[in-house]
Formats: C-alpha cells, structure tokens, sequence
C-alpha cells in the first residue's frame, strides 16, 4: 500500500480495498464460488487453539487446490465466547461453533468443496433446541447492534488495509479537511456520548473543557487499563479493532489541540499490547500518523505505556501518575487533567476510554444525529439545536462483558435503554445449570446487584444508579441461587482492600475492617449488631475516601445489605449460609443412601472418608476440608451439606 | 565479586550488561526531570532479564537513571506485576477475577495450595519448581475458570485438572 498523503489518496485506497471485505457483507452474492472462511483470533479463542484451526483449514484449502478462491481470515472476537471457537463461513453466513483443529478437514471436505453443512458443528439454540446456522438470526445476535464492535469479527486483526476497507480513516479526513476543531468538538457533544469506562461524563464535554485550555503542550490519553475482573471489552477491541483506537485518538488531538497520543495499557494483555503496537506501526508506514498528516498540516503520534498491575491507575490522576513513573496514587481533583498542573508532566491531558473511542470514527462519518438516535435517550436541545441536558436516558450503544452463571457468557452491544431481562434472558440464553437467577452484578467492585424486581430497568446511567448500582466499565456477572450474596460482598472487599493504594486511611484502613467484618459474618462469628456497624462503616467510607476506588468499594456490602439482608441474618443469627457456599457454616454428611463403594474415599484429598467395602463409610469432621469432592464423586447422592 | 559490589557470577554480569544496553539505548537525559517517565519500562525489562527485582537491580536501575534508589523501590513495591522475590521456574497464575471466582476458581487455588505446599502469593515451592499466585482476570472471561501456567492459559479448569497440569510438569522435570 502506497503512502495516503491526502484525503483522495485515502478514498483511492478505500476503492481499491474495499473488494476485500465484498464477501463478509450482508447480502453478498453466495454463487461466486469464493468464500472467506473467518475464524476468531483473540486471546480467549487462541487458548482453544484457533491458530491451529486457522493453520489446518489453510493447509485443507490448499490441498483442495482452492486457496485462489477461499480465504482464511483470523478476525478479532465474535464476541459468543461461550460457543468459541467460532468458524464463519461467508457469503453462506454459516456459524460453525466449539471447533476443534482436527474438524478443519471435515468443514472444508464437506461445506467448501461438498456445499453441504458440517452438521455436528451447527449451532443449537438451548431454548429452542434448534439449530441455527445463520447468526442474524441467532438470539444472542437479534437484540445487539454493533457499533463499537462493528469491525471484530470482520476484519482481518493484523491488517490495517481491511480497517480502510472498512471505512476506516474516513472520519479523520473528514475532520480535517472539512471540520474546525470546534466543529468536531461540538459534534461529539451532540452525538450525546458518556465515558464508556464507567462514570459517564459526556465525553464531549470534556472534549470542549480540554480544548478551551489555552496551551502549547498538550496530551490525549487512551485509558486501556481495563482492571475490572470480569469485564473484557477493552482487550477485545484493541484486539480485534486496535486501528479504531488509533484513529478516534487522531480525531480527539485534533479537537483539543494535541501533538501527542499516550495509550496506558495493563500489562496482563499482551497480545492487546503488540496488536496496537503493530496498528500504529502500520499508521504511522501509511503516513496516518506522524507529520502532516494527509496534507493537512496536523501533525500526530502515539505512543504505548505499560501498566505494571494496579487497579487504581484506572483512575485518571493515578494513571497519569502512573506514565510519569510515579507510585499510582490518586490526587483530588481539582485540578481535573485538563487544567494546566493536572495533567500529564504538569499539562493539559484528555483521557477517554477504549470503548469511547471506538465509537469515534463512526459518529464523525455517520454524523450525530444518526448516532443520538440510537438509545433512550430524552434531551433538551437549545435554540441552536444544540445538547444542553439529558432528562433522562443515554445515546447510543454500550459493551457488556456478560458471565457467570448464564448460558450464552460473550461480549455483547445493545442500545441504551434495552432492558437487563433482554440482556440475560434474549441475548444471554437465560441461567446456566438449571439454576434460579438470583441477582446481577454490575460495576465491578464498585458496582451494585441488581434483583429479579429490578430487572425491567432500562439500562442506562441514571437508571442504574437509581436502583443502587451502576455501568461502569460493563461486566455483568449473573449470580444463581447457588451463590451466597454475603460472600460475594466478601470477594470484592477483598479486591479492594488488596487494591487500594493505601494513600488515604477511609480506604486503606476502611476496607480492611469491612473484610475482616464480613469475614467472621461468612465464618459464623458474626453479630446483629455487626451488621449495623458494617452499614455506618460503610457510608462513612463513601463519604470521606479519596478517590472513585475508595468512595465505591462499600458499594457491593451497601447493596447486598439493601436487598439480601435475609441472607445476612441466616449467617448471623441461625449460623446458616442458605446457598451451601460458606465452609463454616455446613458440615457433609453421609447419609444411609451410601452403598459402600468407597468412590467418595478414594476421591478425598486428605483421606477423611473411612469405611468397609458394601458398608455405609463415615467422614472424619476433624479432617474434611469440605471441598465437596466426595459430592461430586458419589453416584447415589449421599453426602449432603448440613 | 563482580563490578556492582554483590557477590553475583560472571552470568549475573552479563545479566547487568543487557540491563544496561537497554537503558543505554533510551539515551535518557540527566538533566531532563521527565527521564522518571521511563522507570516503568526499564523495570519491566529488568524483570524480564533477571525474572525478579532484588534490590541490587534496584540499585543499578535508579544509579542509571540517576534518580533515588527509594523512588525505585516505591514503585517496585506498589505494583503487583514487579516481584522482589525469584520465582519458581513455573509460575501458576490462577484468576480470582469475578467470572472465575462464580465459577469456583478459589477451589482450584486451595487445591493448588494444598497438593503444592505452598500459600499463594508466598515463596516457591522448596524445589523452586513452582510459583502460585493470584491474579485478577486475564479478560478470557468466557473461559472461566482460568489458570495460567508461565504464558500458557488453561480454560474451564476443575481442581482435578489443576493438580493433573502440576503432575504432568513434575513428571516431564523428573525425566
């Protein structure tokens, strides 16, 4: 590919790259005979060996002679990880799931040169106990609508070429040669986009705030210190899409009046790491970065720092401690980054999130009308048009990160507004095993669940803040009846008290003494009046702590504590944990169900299970460790928790 | 006794030596107070050369950089991904993120604990053989519960299958 040193030698190879992706496109012509075969590259999938896969199916084609007309494309994530990995088969628009290295001879032999379906390898719907080939169709896909995923799961990763195919790059040059700063500035902000990392501050704003800084030196900032366990959106976009990133960061120097780009990455995603890095790489050969960039005078570059493991540099003061080498503690703010002496090495700095940007490109080319149509949003515009407040309600699309114990677990975009029941019952297949839905959990350890009652909530800033939870950066973990509320207060306060930077004593100190609080309530040691204690502790910590981390980490206890406050009196009154987790709180049991097959003893790991051959066989209290081994091993079910 | 004044062999020399191409080659500049910016980064590849950070890569890193050796040492000890310990030759990671946590991975750790001998998050393994630690999610949430021995992730693990990877590994050193 030839150097895009304006913006006609960018649509020249738009037209020339856009044949590429000719077959992955809704309504391609299926009897060409030229098929692209796409397979999901991203970290989940490669740890189910989808290069190999990938390696297979290229040798298949080869040996089939047909490599001239099918291709094997290794995309960025599907985002149906449950099912993974996935093999696509374009224009057919076949989904093929779970496969496996050695099912590569089968899909070519028989879908490629035979044209018949692969049938072992085809969907089934589990409530419908059908199978579906065509995704479109498919209910984890109807109620989604791609925006910020638009390009994982159809262009190739690695490529930047298939990004301009996809359009890509064209919202930059239209910034540039036909928009002032201001004017994209202002076209963000009616677009009505929010912080996708959590906090949902319209990212415009803060846009315009950045842009009014009168300065010299001045930074833009790519937050992809993705640190939410169970949350994964960040990774598969920049994975999947990482020259999105590179654009949309382009885009935002442009409006606020930078020269330099930094993106903070966490050093857990490696291949999110050499991914972008080759993005900007490949830019940067094309002349999409750098000096002049298409012949517009607008110098712009980007460079990559690595996190090294600390929740807290998620928080924008820390991270930008954090790229400066410091310890990544939080400051108070103001002064906000964008304030000369808040930013980064003392000057105006912008961060937004991975997701936001991603949006980016496609607001600028789409405009932002079409994207404030998208959502639920209800605003007041003033007499220009122009957003002035949001009533209710936010535009656009938003990521989850959907796990737990529900069917279908993947990466998921649906408009604002859609409803949590849409989410985990339509798009999620509803609870695995059998289970009964007992709450979900989003936000992280920052977040709140929300119950069966509240389920109906449309999803969207306010309205989860309402019912005491909220975005955040969008993991959503669907608890079942088997998972005790009070030990998951439990597991996140253990996060935060690990994570907690130590810099202010509500939260250094505070989230210890909720932990060790709730850990005698989950051992059986707790009081009544302990949980009163808890409450006042927690509120206080809410109201004093330093920075987000602090100030949300009594989220999880306030919010189990408003709705599953049964189950906090069963542990501290009767001593019992209702959903069988607590260790302290149960003992196994042999019951005369046990026929003496001695299962149970030869699986204990620390030889507590004794008894005669065809005789009913005792566990030795003193050494069980309940973990349940013997459960699972008994095939009469036996042994039960008391 | 080599030139740092620590009593390492001639491998630890060559060890410093690669250290000191690297931070070389980023030409910092004494005089210029955002050469810091860079800390991260040398730590990172420091880590990776030596596997850990005791104090007297510490102490070269922060006489390279001329800066203190307490602003080294500050940012060693507040990130989680920077060891002052040597580690076993496999390092067990086993996710506590939330996906995994629902999915039963602290089973997997405890199980891990007990058949190694070893606490998480503590010293290796007496045949310096092993390292267990805890991490928090490695964003393959569709895979809970996750382990990841060294760089190779292992998907869906049960404690059955944990215990199955450690005997597979000792089996293969044994040899």
């Amino acid at each position: 590919m030839d150097r895009i040193t304006s913006k006609a030698d960018l649509m020249a190879a738009y037209e020339a790259a856009k044949g590429k992706l000719a077959l992955r496109l809704a309504g391609a012509k299926t009897d060409s005979g030229k098929k692209d075969i796409l397979v999901c590259g991203d970290t989940g999938c490669l740890v189910s060996d989808s290069a190999k896969i990938i390696e297979n199916l290229r040798a298949e084609v080869k040996a089939a002679g047909m490599d001239g007309d099918v291709r094997v494309v290794q995309t960025g994530c599907f985002g149906f990880c449950a099912q993974g990995p996935i093999v696509k088969i374009m224009p057919d628009n076949v989904f093929y799931v779970k496969v496996k290295p050695e099912d590569a001879k089968e899909i070519v032999a028989t879908h490629i040169v035979g044209h018949k379906l692969v049938e072992r390898l085809v969907y089934v719907e589990p409530t419908l106990k059908a199978q579906i080939t065509d995704y479109q169709q498919m209910p984890f896909y109807k109620k989604q609508q791609r925006i910020a995923l638009r390009n994982c799961g159809l262009i190739e990763e690695e490529n930047i070429e298939e990004y301009i195919a996809a359009e890509g790059f064209q919202g930059l040059a239209k910034a540039l040669t036909e928009m002032t700063p201001a004017q994209v500035v202002q076209e963000v902000l009616d677009s009505g986009i929010c912080g996708r990392g959590g906090a949902g501050f319209p990212t415009g704003m803060k846009w315009k705030i950045a842009a009014s800084v009168e300065a010299e030196e001045k930074y833009i900032v790519c937050n992809a210190d993705e640190g939410d366990p169970g949350a994964f959106m960040d990774r598969s976009i920049m994975e999947g899409d990482p020259a999105s990133v590179v654009e949309a960061m382009a885009i935002g120097a442009y409006a606020i009046g930078a020269k330099q780009g930094l993106v903070y990455i966490r050093a857990e995603y490696p291949l999110a790491v050499s991914r972008l890095q080759l993005a900007i790489d490949q830019a940067r050969e094309l002349g999409l970065l750098g000096k002049n960039i298409m012949g517009t005078g607008f110098d712009f570059d980007i460079e990559i720092k690595l996190g090294a493991g600390a929740f807290v540099c998620g928080e924008e003061t820390a991270l930008i401690h954090s790229m400066e080498g410091q310890r990544g503690e939080p400051t108070t703010k103001p002064p906000f980054p964008a304030n000369i002496g808040g930013g980064y090495w003392g000057c105006s700095t912008n961060v937004n999130n991975v997701e936001t940007y991603a949006s980016i490109p496609i607001i600028l080319r789409k405009g932002a009308e079409w994207y404030s149509k998208i959502g639920n949003w209800v605003t007041e515009r003033d007499a220009d048009g122009h957003w002035v407040k949001t009533v209710s309600g936010n535009a656009g699309t938003k990521v989850f990160a959907l796990a737990g114990q529900v069917n279908n677990v993947g990466l998921v975009e649906v408009p604002m507004g859609t409803t949590l029941r849409e989410i985990i019952y339509d798009i999620g297949g509803g609870i695995s095993g059998g289970h009964e839905f007992k709450a979900v959990q989003t936000g992280g350890p920052s977040g709140g669940c929300i119950t069966k009652e509240n389920l109906d909530t449309p999803i969207d800033y306010g309205s989860l803040m309402k019912i005491g939870s909220m975005m955040g950066s969008g993991g959503m973990i669907v608890l079942s009846d088997k998972d005790c509320m009070p030990a998951m207060a439990k597991f996140y306060l253990g996060f935060t008290k690990d994570e907690s930077c130590g810099k202010c004593t509500p939260c250094r100190i505070g989230t210890r003494r909720m932990l060790e609080m709730l850990e005698k309530i989950c051992d059986g040691k707790g009081t009544e009046e302990m949980l009163a204690e808890l409450e006042d502790l927690a509120n206080t910590i809410r109201d004093t702590a330093l920075c987000g981390l602090g100030q949300t980490a009594p989220n999880p206890i306030l919010s189990t504590l408003r709705y599953f406050r049964d189950e906090y009196i069963a542990h501290v009154r009767d001593k019992k944990c209702p959903a069988g987790t607590c260790t302290s709180l149960f003992t196994l049991k042999i019951t005369e169900a046990c026929k003496g097959c001695t299962k149970c003893a030869r699986n204990c790991p620390v030889g507590a299970i004794t008894g005669e051959v065809k005789k009913q066989h005792v566990i030795d209290q003193a050494k069980c460790i309940k973990c349940g081994a013997c459960i699972d091993a008994c095939p009469f079910k036996a042994i039960v928790k008391e | 006794m080599c030139e740092h004044g620590c009593s390492c062999s001639s491998a630890a020399a060559e060890k410093f030596a690669e250290l000191d191409t690297f931070i070389d080659g980023l030409k910092l500049d004494p005089a210029d107070a955002r050469r810091r910016g860079r800390l991260i980064q040398i730590l990172h590849r420091a880590q990776h050369i030596f596997g850990y950070l005791p104090r007297e890569v510490q102490q070269h890193v922060a006489q390279k950089m001329r800066i203190p050796e307490s602003a080294v040492s500050g940012v060693v000890s507040f990130y989680n991904f920077f060891s002052t310990k040597p580690k076993g030759k496999y390092v067990i990671n086993v996710c506590l993120g939330t996906a995994c946590y629902v999915k039963g991975s602290e089973g997997v750790l405890r199980e891990l604990e007990r058949v190694l001998g070893v606490k998480a998050d503590t010293d290796p393994t007496p045949d310096g053989l092993f390292s267990l630690t805890a991490l928090r999610c490695v964003g393959c949430c569709g895979l809970a519960p996750v382990m990841v021995v060294n760089d190779k992730v292992y998907g869906k693990v049960t404690p059955a299958k944990a215990v199955a990877v450690v005997e597979e590994i000792r089996a293969r050193e044994a040899k």
